[in-house]
């Protein structure tokens, strides 16, 4: 029998990687190895339906635990790899077993920053949001009348924001720079989300640093601030952003800068072994990247998948995100990256509302909130390397649909 | 438990059975239809569990909401009047026999 190829990280690109492996026709031995005890899942609900309760852990899973077997796939659960020999080609398991492979695929993925321990960051009563486990930890302690301070305003903090604050808890969000979302977005998407917050109750101060986390008995009481100010709280949420997982490929002596550095084929420095999602760092539009988004763990993954099977494409992902807050959905197109400009065109429907980035005349970037048609017009119009004038983008009564068709 | 078919672009139909509640989308994905992706999770932001419903059924689905026909408007192949994202239509005990025609993409 031949050696398998192994995909080390059960998360949503492994689980891609691994069903395009099978989609394209390989039939070969083929093995996942992931950290966690539960079979690959979907994270964004973590922060929103399953955080809120709407959504239980089967449903969360990407595919069915049986659908492993049926592809034969062996997918171990609660096993974490310790080593990788590209070298010997082998990767060596916690209990010391070895496993040669035939091609190497690292899809690890990222953990949330903590806070220091000098700082307060292990306290109890104070959370991440990554992982089930993280969840399942903090979700039973929302309680109505508890006071959250939430540490970050990116994505994941505003998310817990919302759920914490739909919940009836007192919500305090701390941003360290100027402004919620600096750096994904512009101001104008900052405001929009500020005041849709407000809206619920929740105080979020900007440009406010953090000095420490305060604590009686081990326990979480409240937070000091650099102006001597001090914010009490009985739970805390860290969303200062998330760090790839890159550990096992530095000691392995592969090529890492922030993230695991691939080709446009996926390929990291070393034969027969790729990275793809959240750990990898590849080639963009002429410049380094690393996407932290469902989109690339998917598209880089089946991509890889191709690679190793090999396909020779570059990678040259149109990047989309989105975000659920209250009963707002947020949806990006594209990558606002360089952008120097940014333009408002306001949404057929109360409260929908988009913005266009553009760098030069270029549009690069739209950001719609409860406005499907702006995404979905903006997403055309990147994806064929289109763009419109800033004043047809800023008109609400202009006809994106020609737009998008081509003019 | 409904039934629920599937076919695809090369004439293949899969037929399943959805347990009650479960979207159509993630029945799709649980029984290997290719072509339906659900890259999103099934909330609304992708338009990638695109199919046509067959126009019998379509009074039974109903239509898609405001928000649907939206993103309508960037699935991979161009919609049609019976057209609806998966992810939106929950298996109920009505929707037995269902027949889906999946974009060949």
């Amino acid at each position: 029998m031949p050696d398998p190829i192994i995909i080390v990280g059960a998360g949503q690109a492994g689980a891609a990687l691994a069903a395009r492996l099978r989609g394209l026709g390989y039939d070969g031995p083929l093995l996942i190895l992931g950290e966690e005890p539960h079979p690959p899942y979907q994270r964004p609900p973590l922060s929103k339906k399953y955080m809120s309760g709407e959504l239980d852990i089967p449903r969360l899973l990407i595919r069915p635990a049986s659908w492993y077997g049926e592809q034969n796939i062996e997918l171990r659960q609660s096993t974490p790899v310790m080593e990788i020999s590209p070298q010997e080609r082998r990767v060596t398991l916690g209990d010391g077993a070895q496993l040669a492979y035939a091609k190497l695929a690292l899809t690890t993925g990222a953990h949330p920053r903590r806070l220091p321990a000098a700082m307060g960051g292990d306290l109890a009563d104070v959370f991440t949001i990554r992982n089930l486990a993280d969840v399942d930890a903090l979700s039973p302690v929302l309680d109505p009348g508890r006071s959250l301070l939430v540490v970050g305003g990116g994505y994941i903090g505003l998310e817990a924001a919302a759920v914490a604050a739909s919940k009836g808890l007192k919500v305090i969000l701390i941003e360290m720079a100027p402004r919620i979302l600096q750096r994904v977005a512009c101001a104008l998407t900052s405001d929009y989300f500020r005041s849709l917050h407000g809206r619920h109750g929740v105080v979020i101060r900007e440009s406010a640093a953090l000095l420490e986390l305060l604590g009686k008995d081990g326990r979480l009481t409240g937070a000091l601030m650099q102006d001597g100010s001090v914010i009490e709280a009985d739970l805390a949420v860290i969303g200062i952003g998330i760090a790839p997982n890159v550990d096992l490929a530095e000691r392995a002596g592969l090529a890492v800068e922030n993230g695991i550095v691939v080709d446009g084929s996926c390929r990291a420095s070393a034969e027969d072994v790729y990275a793809a999602g959240d750990c990898a760092n590849f080639p963009w539009r002429g410049s380094r990247t690393r996407l932290e988004s469902v989109q690339n763990a998917i598209e880089q993954a089946e991509h890889a998948a191709a690679a190793m099977l090999g396909a020779g494409k570059d990678y040259d992902p149109t990047p989309w995100f989105w975000s659920d807050q209250y009963d707002v959905k947020l949806q990006i197109a594209g990558l606002c990256r360089g952008y120097d400009d940014a333009v408002p065109r306001p949404g057929r429907r109360e409260g929908s509302q988009s913005v266009w980035y553009f760098a030069g005349e270029r549009l690069i970037a739209v950001d719609a909130m409860n406005d499907a048609l702006a995404y979905a017009f903006g997403k055309k119009l990147i994806e064929a390397g289109l763009s419109i004038p800033k004043a047809v983008a800023a008109d609400s009564s202009s006809d994106l649909k020609r737009w998008a068709a081509g003019g | 438990m409904p039934k629920v078919t599937w076919v695809l672009g090369n004439g293949k139909e899969i037929t399943a059975e959805v347990p009650v509640g479960l979207n159509m989308m993630e029945a799709a994905v649980t029984n290997n239809v290719p072509d339906v992706i659900g890259e999103c999770g099934g909330c609304l932001s992708c338009a990638t569990c695109h199919v046509f419903v067959d126009p019998a059924w379509f009074a039974k689905t109903g239509g898609p909401s405001e928000m649907e026909s939206d993103m309508l408007e960037i699935t991979l192949v161009d919609r049609q009047p019976t057209s609806r994202l998966s992810c939106q239509i929950t298996s109920v005990p009505e929707l037995d026999g269902l027949i889906f025609k999946v974009p060949q993409l």
